[in-house]
């Protein structure tokens, strides 16, 4: 098996916020920390494009070679996850990280800065595959289910992928090469038809 | 003499025993900083939630039935016969 990888696919997303919902209520993910989210650009102009974005699981993981009590650690299947028994909460990971995955809960306004929470790729964490106690501290452990993260797979336009980095690629690739691109790809004038030629 | 041998082991004891201090003692990392090692994936797992068909234990048959999850729930052009695979 190659290794687990997001991609999503921002000619799909609708900006639903489906994907976050679902990561939201899969792993009873607590206030304030959103482990997925969506982000648009030009939003509310024509063309506007979103992306949902979550930890990357980075091959050269920057925020595992920050930390300093070296809480994390790659299973076979590539996909970054942590101890948060090791973590100090420290927020270096924050920093290091390009796309803003490390989380961290609070208790109140002035509260302290709890331990880091991030995406698992509904991988769990070191506890026991199942457990209470990792369902407690990472959430469900979907892979070990047969499952995949239950924001690509409740994503209604299939726009967010995961899964074998092999395989959501060579989906993508033919869903691209299927709609073409630029004026070919979904959109009015697919749906309406084009111009057949200007109007005398 | 035996004042003498007294005197030189206490100035002995004295040197020796303030250097004990300057020693390393090991720094071995105790059981709550040491990172645990995590279960792989397809190994046994405790849920009532397992996929359908999905029999934990098998390497080779979890990698299978992730890959048919995914054609299968990810893969709209291979559910209408007439589109390109």
């Amino acid at each position: 098996m190659a290794r687990m990888k997001f991609i999503c696919d921002a000619e799909r997303c609708i900006e639903c916020n489906g994907c976050v919902t679902a990561c939201k209520a899969e792993h009873d993910v607590p206030w304030g920390v959103n482990r997925r989210r969506v982000v648009t650009l030009n939003d509310g102009v024509p063309g506007e494009k979103s992306i949902s974005v979550a930890c990357m699981h980075c091959s050269d993981a920057p925020c595992m070679a920050v930390c300093p009590v070296d809480c994390f650690y790659r299973t076979d299947e590539g996909v970054v996850l942590h101890d948060k028994d090791i973590c100090i909460g420290c927020g270096y990971c924050s920093y290091a990280c390009p796309f803003g995955a490390p989380q961290f809960p609070t208790n109140g306004a002035f509260g302290l800065r709890g331990k880091m929470d991030k995406c698992t790729f509904c991988a769990g964490g070191p506890e026991a595959n199942g457990s209470q106690a990792e369902f407690d501290k990472y959430g469900r452990n979907r892979l070990a289910e047969g499952k995949l993260p239950a924001c690509a797979e409740m994503c209604s336009t299939k726009a967010l992928l995961g899964g074998d980095g092999d395989v959501v690629a060579d989906i993508f690739r033919n869903r691209v090469l299927t709609r073409g691109k630029g004026s070919e790809v979904w959109g009015w004038g697919t749906a309406y038809g084009k111009p057949t030629g200007a109007k005398s | 003499m035996m004042a003498r041998t007294t005197l030189a082991m206490l100035v002995a004891g004295a040197v020796v025993v303030p250097l004990a201090g300057c020693g390393e003692r090991p720094q071995v990392a105790g059981q709550a900083s040491t990172k645990k090692s995590d279960n792989k994936a397809w190994e046994a797992v405790q849920s009532a939630h397992l996929s359908d068909g999905y029999k934990a234990g098998d390497k080779t048959a979890w990698e299978a039935h992730l890959k048919a999850r995914t054609e299968r729930g990810q893969n709209e052009y291979t559910r209408t016969p007439s589109a390109p695979k």
